[in-house]
């Protein structure tokens, strides 16, 4: 099904110069906030981009709804900026139609974890050869500040929760470590060397690759500025079982950065490699499903 | 193709009833087989359908079961003779029943009369008010004790013999069929099957034969035997569908299933989602890389899908979705048939999301149907939305195969070359379709969007990009021509003559058909107008279609929603009249029949 796209990533590498950073932005103008932690993930993004030399045309980056989904815009690579909770399912469906494309999905903590935390589920149980980018400030920003799954429950700042969530925080990395994921790594938007690092690594990970990057919202949780003193590298890590990345993750406060898990495990593929030895044409195929129709 | 139009004839064309046989002189004969779970009524029925293919006629094989998983009781209902079969008829002539266990829940769906024959063993206990106290004829055959006299032998093969050499079947044609149906089982319940069969023809009194065995010619022209929902699977892979993400759900599940491993075949792909949100964003993907993707679903699902939907709307990525409707709202009666979802698929995106509905005709045209919304998907950039239902997907018909389409799947009107950066994707242009690159395309790289967007898809609430992108997304699809497939149309004798017009859409067409037969055959000229393209409405041609005849809307739904939504578009004289019944029980020609032949009456003497 690539037949109309099928140079090599190398054959196109070579067909190219070298591109650097400014040329996978594109010129529509972010929406975000001054002081947005976003501007960071996406500098260390298109750093990521540049630093791995992949084609701007063999890259897609989806989304869902939020600030942090309007992120596909603002890069020079194909983009689909969707509908709320769904980049996952939009990027599995592309994947696995494309598999030779670079496909990175991105977006915030309330349309990853909470509209499509079932979507983050079974994406960390499937493997597909995926990146997924959750830029995480731990509250709605787009609709004005409301909680968000990894708000804490005593936090009353919004109309809508005048008494906090009283719920306990979604924990992602330790969900995605349950659900399956392969690949689990945690940044921070103020420090885009260490970032681009991981995201450089989690695209090169074969398998679904989950990062979470601690993004201040300057506007609807301003004490978040402070992320810049608390976060740390997180010194256990990476783990490679399974059992050992929990432990990690659950001693962890949720501010330490890197790479917390990498296991290599079978990467999903739909469907099975054809026989070789059958020489049929397309045409003769789909003749030979009719003809189990006909008497 | 004679006989079962596939594409709409048009108006002044030649007719097309005529080239049918007449029923008249053959009717249809029906045969039911009943039993509790495991007695193998739905067996019984599938070798009676290929009996039927191996004497040369037509059939239709539905089956009644109830919501149990496994273990309950179950119908095999077939209706088969010399013509096409599209429908359920009014009544039963033959019901072998292996045993009672729960016949109260069939009753309705299994009408008997006086001109009935009722097979009963009396070693599966006595029959139940319900038939004992009606008029039909009762013959006990001991479908049990015959079979326990050979080894591995089975009451329902039995009765297959017996039920058949009634009907008319040839022996041979029996015996062929179950070979053919239990070919897996292995040759030695082949062998029992056999012989129970020859024993079961043998018990039947040929005094009480309905029909004269029939001989099959010596040459029979190429049939489909296939079901709804594997046909619109095959529609799916011969325009291109090759990836394919979707959600299990009665009464769709044997799409997917039918198409897992023959989408591997082609080198596609099926993938299970863990929703139906999952699954049409997952078709998004797939088409916006360029790769044609379709999903199945039933009511509930389509309604988990609909912001999907209208995301492939605005963004102008084609999928197509296939919804086998079932009883609703809600849960509803997930094995039954409905055409209920009409207003949810015309109407249940929110905005202003103009895209395609379309609805297969019969089993055969569900393959029809599906490819011609793939291709009009693709054409047009737009979701397409094709109803089927339970009545069509899990029936299995005997019939004329469904033409292959002469047109492939067109290609995208891909920009020739990087021209001016950024790329125009949505570019507005006269016919309102714009270039589409796909991802692998140096220098056409865009992000697709269901925000409001300008022509290079950045984001806009401008009011010009407004009106722009939503005048181009409905003037491309008013402005395609969609030639004569938008319907079927079937013509009288004296189509001059025509006083009432009977028109439906989807399963219906096959009641109306024969309904339409009936009234012909009683000297009334009446016309039938069958629609396939539901939206957008091709309201000129069907008011031309119409004419000024008297208008009987036909349809399967509580609400009279295709009526109303044909008043809703100024398409129908203020003089039509509604037909709308809900399901489970299918529409029977009688019921048209009735109504439309009130209608002429009362109107004797012009509309």
């Amino acid at each position: 099904m690539t037949a109309a796209h099928g140079r090599s990533t190398e054959q196109l590498k070579a067909s190219i110069p070298s591109l650097r950073a400014k040329d996978y932005k594109s010129d529509v103008k972010p929406v975000w906030c001054p002081g947005c932690g976003h501007f960071g993930v996406l500098a260390a993004l298109t750093k990521t981009l540049a630093y791995l030399e992949l084609p701007p045309e063999q890259v897609a980056v989806v989304s869902g709804i939020g600030c942090s989904s309007r992120l596909p815009a603002y890069l020079a690579v194909h983009g689909f900026h969707g509908v709320h909770g769904r980049a996952l399912p939009l990027a599995t469906g592309l994947k696995a139609a494309r598999p030779e494309l670079t496909v990175i999905a991105a977006g915030g903590d309330g349309d990853g974890f909470s509209i499509g935390g079932n979507h983050f589920l079974h994406a960390c149980r499937r493997n597909q050869d995926l990146t997924y980018i959750v830029m995480d400030n731990e509250v709605y920003g787009m609709t004005k500040g409301q909680a968000s799954p990894t708000t804490q429950p005593d936090w009353c700042r919004s109309k809508l929760t005048p008494h906090g969530t009283g719920m306990r925080r979604f924990q992602p990395a330790a969900i995605a470590l349950a659900a399956g994921a392969s690949f689990i790594a945690r940044g921070f938007a103020g420090d885009p060397n260490g970032l681009t690092r991981l995201l450089a690594a989690a695209i090169e990970h074969p398998g679904f690759a989950f990062v979470q990057v601690l993004s201040p919202c300057r506007t609807f949780r301003p004490e978040q500025q402070e992320w810049k003193q608390l976060v740390h590298a997180c010194e256990l890590g990476p783990a490679h079982d399974a059992a050992r990345a929990a432990e990690l993750i659950q001693r962890d406060d949720g501010l330490g950065l890197g790479l917390l898990f990498e296991q290599k495990i079978p990467v999903y593929a739909a469907g099975v490699a054809a026989d070789a030895a059958d020489t049929l044409t397309a045409a003769e195929r789909l003749a030979a499903i009719e003809a189990e129709h006909c008497r | 193709m004679s006989g079962s139009p596939m594409s709409g004839t048009p108006r002044s064309g030649a007719p097309t009833s005529g080239t049918r046989p007449d029923p008249g002189d053959s009717p249809p004969l029906t045969v039911a087989v009943t039993g509790a779970g495991g007695s193998g009524a739905v067996t019984a029925g599938l070798i009676l359908l290929e009996a039927v293919a191996a004497a040369g006629l037509f059939g239709l094989l539905r089956r009644s079961a109830g919501p149990q998983i496994r273990g309950g009781e179950s119908a095999a209902l077939l209706r088969f003779g010399p013509a096409p079969v599209h429908c359920a008829g009014d009544r039963c002539d033959l019901l072998a029943a292996l045993d009672w266990a729960n016949h109260e829940r069939f009753a309705e769906e299994i009408p008997l009369d006086a001109d009935s024959l009722v097979l009963t063993d009396p070693a599966a206990g006595t029959p139940p008010a319900v038939v004992a106290a009606g008029d039909a004829a009762l013959r006990e055959i001991g479908f049990a004790d015959s079979a326990r006299e050979r080894a591995g032998g089975r009451p329902n093969m039995v009765a297959v013999g017996a039920a058949g050499a009634l009907a008319g079947l040839p022996l041979d044609a029996l015996l062929d069929g179950a070979a053919r149906t239990l070919a897996g089982k292995g040759e030695a319940v082949v062998a029992a099957a056999r012989a129970c069969i020859r024993a079961g023809f043998d018990l039947a009194d040929p005094a009480e034969r309905l029909r004269k065995p029939a001989s099959a010619p010596a040459e029979i022209p190429q049939r489909w035997h296939i079901n709804g929902n594997e046909a619109a699977g095959l529609g799916a892979l011969r325009a291109g569908v090759r990836f394919v993400a979707a959600y299990p759900i009665t009464p769709a599940s044997e799409m997917l299933e039918w198409l897992a491993p023959r989408l591997e075949r082609l080198g596609g792909t099926l993938l299970q989602a863990e929703d139906e949100l999952a699954s049409v964003n997952m078709i998004i993907g797939s088409a916006f890389g360029g790769v044609p993707a379709l999903t199945a679903t039933s009511g509930p699902g389509l309604s988990l899908m609909l912001e999907g939907i209208g995301l492939a709307v605005a963004s102008e990525t084609p999928i197509v979705v296939v919804d086998v409707m079932r009883g609703g709202p809600s849960t509803g009666i997930p094995t039954k048939s409905e055409q209920s979802d009409l207003n949810a698929a015309l109407y249940g995106l929110h905005g202003d999301a103009p895209h395609l509905v379309l609805a297969a005709l019969d089993i055969g045209d569900c393959a029809h149907t599906v490819a011609w919304a793939t291709r009009l998907a693709w054409q047009l950039q737009t979701a397409a939305i094709v109803l089927s239902d339970q009545s069509l997907g899990q029936s299995r018909m005997v019939g004329e195969p469904a033409p292959v389409a002469e047109e492939p799947l067109a290609a995208l009107q891909h920009p020739t070359a990087a021209g001016d950066a950024p790329f125009r994707r949505y570019a507005v242009t006269a016919d309102g379709i714009s270039p589409m690159s796909v991802p692998g395309e140096p220098g056409l790289a865009y992000t697709a969007d269901g925000l409001e967007h300008d022509p290079t898809g950045a984001p806009s609430s401008r009011a010009a990009d407004h009106a722009d992108q939503l005048d181009k997304r409905r003037h491309k699809l008013l402005a395609h021509d969609y030639g004569p497939h938008w319907a079927e149309i079937t013509e009288p004798a004296d189509p001059d003559a025509v006083a009432l017009t009977l028109l439906t859409f989807g399963a219906c067409r096959g009641a109306v058909l024969e309904a339409a037969a009936r009234l012909r055959a009683g000297g009334h000229a009446v016309r039938t107008v069958a629609l396939r393209l539901l939206a957008p409405l091709r309201r000129r041609a069907l008011m031309h279609a119409l004419g000024d005849t008297r208008v009987l809307v036909v349809e399967q739904s509580h609400g009279a929603q295709l009526f109303h939504y044909l008043h809703a578009e100024q398409a129908l004289p203020a003089h039509a009249r509604s037909l709308a019944r809900a399901g489970p029980l299918p529409l029977r020609p009688g019921e048209i029949v009735d109504a439309a032949a009130a209608l002429i009456d009362a109107h004797r003497g012009g509309p």
